[in-house]
C-alpha cells in the first residue's frame, strides 16, 4: 500500500468505527428510553409484561377522583370502556385535568394500582391525544360511549 | 368586503409567485435576459400583495369582524387590543399567512440586495424562492383560507387560545419564522449553484450573511419559545425535547453546521459539496418542522389542530421540493469543479476541526430526527404506541456535544491547512488547567449534583478562557478584529454562558411540590417560602386566583410573589402564571397547582440557579450571527 492508500484506509476504518459506535449508542439509548402506551384492559391482560415503566392512557371515570383534604395525594380511576385501573399520584395535576376527560399517566404498576410520576391531560377543551383516541376508538364504538372529537370542529 | 379583497390579493400573489417561479428559471436555462429580468419585479409584487393581505386580516381582527371564520375562532370582544394584533398568527391559517409573508420578505430582500450577483444566478435564486412561495401560497389559498366567511356571523368570537395571550408569544412566532424561512435563501443558492455546475467563492461570500441572519433569528425564536415555556407552562423547565421544539431545533443544528462549513468553503474552497448538501438539509428540516407541527401526526403540547388533508399537502410539497433538490444534487454534485488540490489540508488544521464540528452537529441533528420520528416509525411498523423520553435526547446530546466543547477553543487558534498540534496544545494547556481548577472548586462548593456542577463550570470556563486566549493572541498581533471575528467571539462566548446556565441549573435545581395552608412556611435550598393565601382578581377577559407568597433568604424577606391561576371567560380554560423572583445568580419560581380545600393549595416551588444564563447565552449566539453578517467583506464582490 502506498502511504496515501494507507491513510485513506485509516480514515475509512475510523469513520466505520465512529458510525458503528454511534449506531449502537443510539439503539441502546432508544431501547432504554421509549415508553409504551397501554390502556387499562391491555394492562390487565398483561401486555406491558416485565416493563417496569410505561404510560397509561384513558378517561378519568366520573366520580372517581378522591383527595385527602390538605394533601397532594390523589386517587382516581382510568377506563378505556372495557376495563378500569386505579391510579394514585402525589404530583400536582395539570390545569386541564378533570373527571370525564382523557389523561396519559406515566409510571409503574404496584399491587394492581398504577403509581403515576407524571399525569398529562389534554391541553384544550377539544383535544384528546391522538394516540389515546386511536387506542380507545374501538372500545368506544363497542360500548357506545360518545367519542370526544380529536380536533376542534 | 375587505376579506374578499384579501382573498383576491392572495390569488394575485399566487400568480406573481407563479411568474417568479417559471420565467426566471426558464430564462436562465435558455439565456433569455428579458425573462430573467421578471424575477425582481415579481418578487416585489408578491411581497406587496402578501403584505396587503396580511394588513387586511389584521384589520379584520382589530375591527372584530366575526363574519370571518378565522377571526371568530380566534378572537373575542373582550380580547385586549395588543393580543388582537398577535391573534393574527394565533392559529393555523394566520400563522401560515405570516409564514408566507416572511418568505415574501426574504424574497424581496434578496431581490433588493442581489445587485452584484450575475443576472443568471440572481434569476435562479429568485426562481427557486418563487417555487417555494408558490407551494406555500397554494397551500394557504386552497386548504387554509384565512378569509373564509362564517355566515351567519356569530355575535361573539371563541377567543384566542389563552396560552397565546402573553407578550412572549407576540414575537416568538415571527422570530422563529424569519429563521425557518430564511434557510430558503442558502437553499435557493445551492440549487442555483447545482444548476450552474460550479460553486463560486464570490457567490458563497454573498450567501453567508443571509445564512447567519436566518440562523440568528432562529436562535432568538427558539430562545423566546423556551423562555415562554418556562414562565407560562408552570412546570419550571426550559426545554422538554417535545416534538415541536425538536422541529425547530433540527434546522438550528443543521444551520449551525452550515455557518461553519460555508466559512470553510468560502475561504478555502474545501467542503463545497458538503456545504451545498447542508444548505439543502437545513431547509428540508425547516419544511419537515412545518409538516410535523401542522399535520398533528405527533402528540405534542403545542401542535395545531390536526387535519390530515393539510398534512398530506405539506408532505407532498416536502417530497417534491426535497426530492427534486436531492435528485439534482445526485446528478450534478459529481460534476462540480473539484476541490483545488493545492488547498488540501493535514490532520492538524482548522479544516479538520471544522470538519469535526460539522460531523458532531450533523450527528446531533440526525439523533434528534431519529428520536422525534421514532414514534411514527414504531406506529407504522406495528410496534405499538411509544414515546421517546427526554433521557434519550439528553444523554446522547451530551455525549455528542462534549467533544465539540472540548475542541471549540482550538478552532480559531489553529491555522488553516497545517499546524503543529503540540504548539497549540501548549498554548491552551494553562487555560485548560485553570478551567479544571475552577471545576474542582465548583465540586467542593456545590451542595448537590457535584459532578454535574463541576463539569458545567469546567466546560464553561474552558470555552470562555479559550475564547479569551484567542482575543489575547489577536491583541498581541496586529490588534485588528473584523466583524466576522467579533461575531464568532460573541457566539462562542454565548456557548460558554449557555453552558453555565444549562449545566448548573441541571445540577443545582431544587424543586418541591407541597400542599400549603395560609401562613405555612417551607424551607427550600437557601431560601424559605411562606404562603399567605389566595384572593380573587378580575382581569380583562379572565378571573384569577392570585396568591401572595413571601420569599425569604435567611430571615430577610427578599420578594413578594404573585403566582396566579387564571380562568378565561370564554371556554373556561385554566392557565398558570408563575411568580418568579429573577436574579442573575438564579430564580425562585413559584407556581400554583390546584386548591386542596380549606384554603390550602398545591404549590410548586423551584430554585433555579443560573437559569437566565441559558437565554442570555442564546442571545449572545444570535448577536454573533448578526454581527458576522454585517462584515464589510461580504459586501465586496471582487476577490
Amino acid at each position: 500500500m502506498t502511504p496515501v492508500q494507507r491513510r485513506r484506509l485509516v480514515w475509512v476504518l475510523l469513520v466505520l468505527l465512529a458510525g458503528g459506535l454511534a449506531t449502537s449508542l443510539v439503539a441502546f439509548a432508544l431501547q432504554r428510553n421509549i415508553a409504551y402506551l397501554y390502556t387499562p384492559s391491555e394492562v390487565l391482560r398483561g401486555d406491558p409484561g416485565p416493563r417496569s415503566n410505561f404510560r397509561l392512557g384513558g378517561m378519568v371515570v366520573k366520580g372517581s377522583f378522591q383527595r385527602a383534604e390538605g394533601s397532594l395525594d390523589a386517587h382516581f380511576v382510568v377506563t378505556d370502556g372495557d376495563a378500569t385501573l386505579p391510579v394514585s399520584t402525589s404530583r400536582i395535576l395539570p390545569d386541564m385535568f378533570a373527571e370525564g376527560t382523557a389523561v396519559v399517566a406515566s409510571g409503574r404498576l404496584e399491587n394492581g394500582c398504577f403509581i403515576a410520576d407524571e399525569v398529562l391531560a389534554k391541553h384544550d377543551e377539544n383535544y384528546v391525544p391522538k394516540e389515546v383516541a386511536d387506542k380507545m376508538g374501538k372500545a368506544h364504538i363497542k360500548h357506545d360511549v360518545p367519542v370526544p372529537a380529536v380536533e376542534a370542529p | 368586503m375587505l376579506p374578499e379583497l384579501g382573498q383576491i390579493l392572495l390569488l394575485c400573489a399566487l400568480l406573481a409567485a407563479l411568474l417568479q417561479a417559471v420565467l426566471p428559471l426558464w430564462g436562465a436555462q435558455s439565456q433569455r435576459g428579458a425573462w430573467m429580468a421578471v424575477a425582481r419585479p415579481a418578487a416585489f409584487a408578491q411581497l406587496a400583495l402578501i403584505a396587503g393581505a396580511f394588513v387586511l386580516l389584521t384589520v379584520a381582527f382589530v375591527q372584530q369582524d366575526f363574519s370571518v371564520r378565522y377571526v371568530a375562532e380566534n378572537s373575542n370582544s373582550l380580547l385586549p387590543l395588543a393580543y388582537r394584533y398577535s391573534a393574527v398568527w394565533g392559529a393555523h391559517e394566520g400563522s401560515l399567512l405570516l409564514w408566507v409573508l416572511v418568505l415574501a420578505l426574504w424574497g424581496g430582500a434578496v431581490a433588493m440586495f442581489s445587485g452584484r450577483l450575475p443576472d443568471i444566478v440572481r434569476a435562479r435564486v429568485l426562481g427557486v424562492m418563487g417555487i417555494i412561495s408558490l407551494g406555500f401560497i397554494a397551500f394557504l389559498f386552497f386548504t387554509s383560507n384565512p378569509f373564509a366567511r362564517l355566515l351567519p356571523a356569530p355575535l361573539e368570537g371563541r377567543d384566542l387560545n389563552p396560552l397565546l395571550q402573553d407578550p412572549g408569544l407576540i414575537i416568538h412566532p415571527p422570530m422563529l419564522y424569519i429563521g425557518y424561512v430564511g434557510f430558503a435563501v442558502p437553499f435557493a443558492f445551492a440549487i442555483a449553484a447545482l444548476l450552474d455546475g460550479h460553486v463560486d467563492a464570490r457567490w458563497l461570500r454573498w450567501t453567508r450573511p443571509w445564512t447567519n441572519v436566518a440562523w440568528g433569528f432562529l436562535t432568538l425564536g427558539i430562545a423566546l419559545g423556551s423562555w415562554w415555556a418556562y414562565y407560562e407552562l408552570g412546570w419550571g423547565g426550559w426545554w422538554f425535547w417535545d416534538p415541536v421544539e425538536n422541529a425547530s431545533f433540527m434546522p438550528w443544528l443543521a444551520g449551525a453546521a452550515l455557518i461553519h462549513s460555508q466559512a470553510v468553503t468560502e475561504k478555502r474552497g474545501s467542503f463545497a459539496r458538503w456545504t451545498l448538501l447542508l444548505a439543502i438539509a437545513a431547509f428540508a428540516l425547516s419544511l419537515l418542522g412545518a409538516f410535523l407541527v401542522r399535520s398533528g401526526v405527533l402528540t405534542s403540547v403545542h401542535s395545531f389542530a390536526a387535519d390530515p388533508a393539510r398534512g398530506a399537502f405539506i408532505l407532498v410539497f416536502l417530497g417534491l421540493v426535497v426530492g427534486a433538490a436531492l435528485l439534482l444534487y445526485a446528478l450534478r454534485a459529481g460534476a462540480l469543479s473539484p476541490d483545488d488540490p493545492r488547498r488540501g489540508f493535514m490532520a492538524t488544521s482548522r479544516e479538520t476541526l471544522l470538519l469535526a464540528n460539522n460531523l458532531l452537529l450533523a450527528s446531533a441533528c440526525a439523533m434528534v430526527l431519529l428520536g422525534t420520528l421514532y414514534p411514527l416509525l414504531a406506529d407504522a411498523l406495528g410496534l405499538g404506541k411509544v414515546s421517546v423520553g427526554p433521557p434519550y435526547f439528553g444523554t446522547l446530546f451530551l455525549l455528542l456535544m462534549a467533544p465539540l466543547v472540548l475542541l471549540l477553543p482550538f478552532g480559531p487558534l489553529v491555522n488553516w491547512q497545517r499546524d503543529q498540534a503540540s504548539k497549540r496544545l501548549a498554548l491552551l494547556a494553562p487555560w485548560a488547567g485553570l478551567a479544571l481548577l475552577l471545576g474542582v472548586l465548583a465540586w467542593f462548593m456545590a451542595p448537590q449534583g457535584k459532578l454535574k456542577a463541576a463539569a458545567g463550570v469546567a466546560a464553561a470556563a474552558w470555552v470562555a478562557l479559550g475564547t479569551a486566549r484567542f482575543i489575547w493572541t489577536r491583541l498581541r498581533g496586529n490588534g485588528r478584529f473584523n466583524a466576522e471575528m467579533v461575531g464568532m467571539l460573541l457566539a462562542h462566548t454565548g456557548v460558554a454562558v449557555f453552558l453555565v446556565g444549562a449545566l448548573l441549573v441541571e445540577a443545582l435545581n431544587v424543586q418541591r411540590e407541597v400542599a400549603l395552608s395560609p401562613g405555612q412556611r417551607i424551607d427550600i435550598g437557601r431560601y424559605a417560602v411562606q404562603f399567605e393565601g389566595v384572593d380573587h382578581q378580575q382581569g380583562p377577559n379572565y378571573v384569577s386566583d392570585r396568591a401572595h407568597v413571601r420569599v425569604f433568604a435567611g430571615e430577610r424577606e427578599i420578594a413578594l410573589l404573585h403566582p396566579e391561576k387564571r380562568a378565561y371567560a370564554s371556554g373556561g380554560q385554566v392557565m398558570t402564571e408563575a411568580g418568579i423572583h429573577a436574579r442573575v445568580q438564579g430564580d425562585v419560581y413559584v407556581a400554583l397547582g390546584e386548591p386542596l380545600g380549606n384554603n390550602a393549595w398545591a404549590v410548586r416551588v423551584h430554585i433555579k440557579p443560573f437559569v437566565r444564563w441559558v437565554w442570555f447565552g442564546a442571545l449572545l449566539m444570535a448577536l454573533g450571527g448578526f454581527v458576522t453578517a454585517a462584515d464589510r467583506r461580504f459586501r465586496r464582490f471582487q476577490e
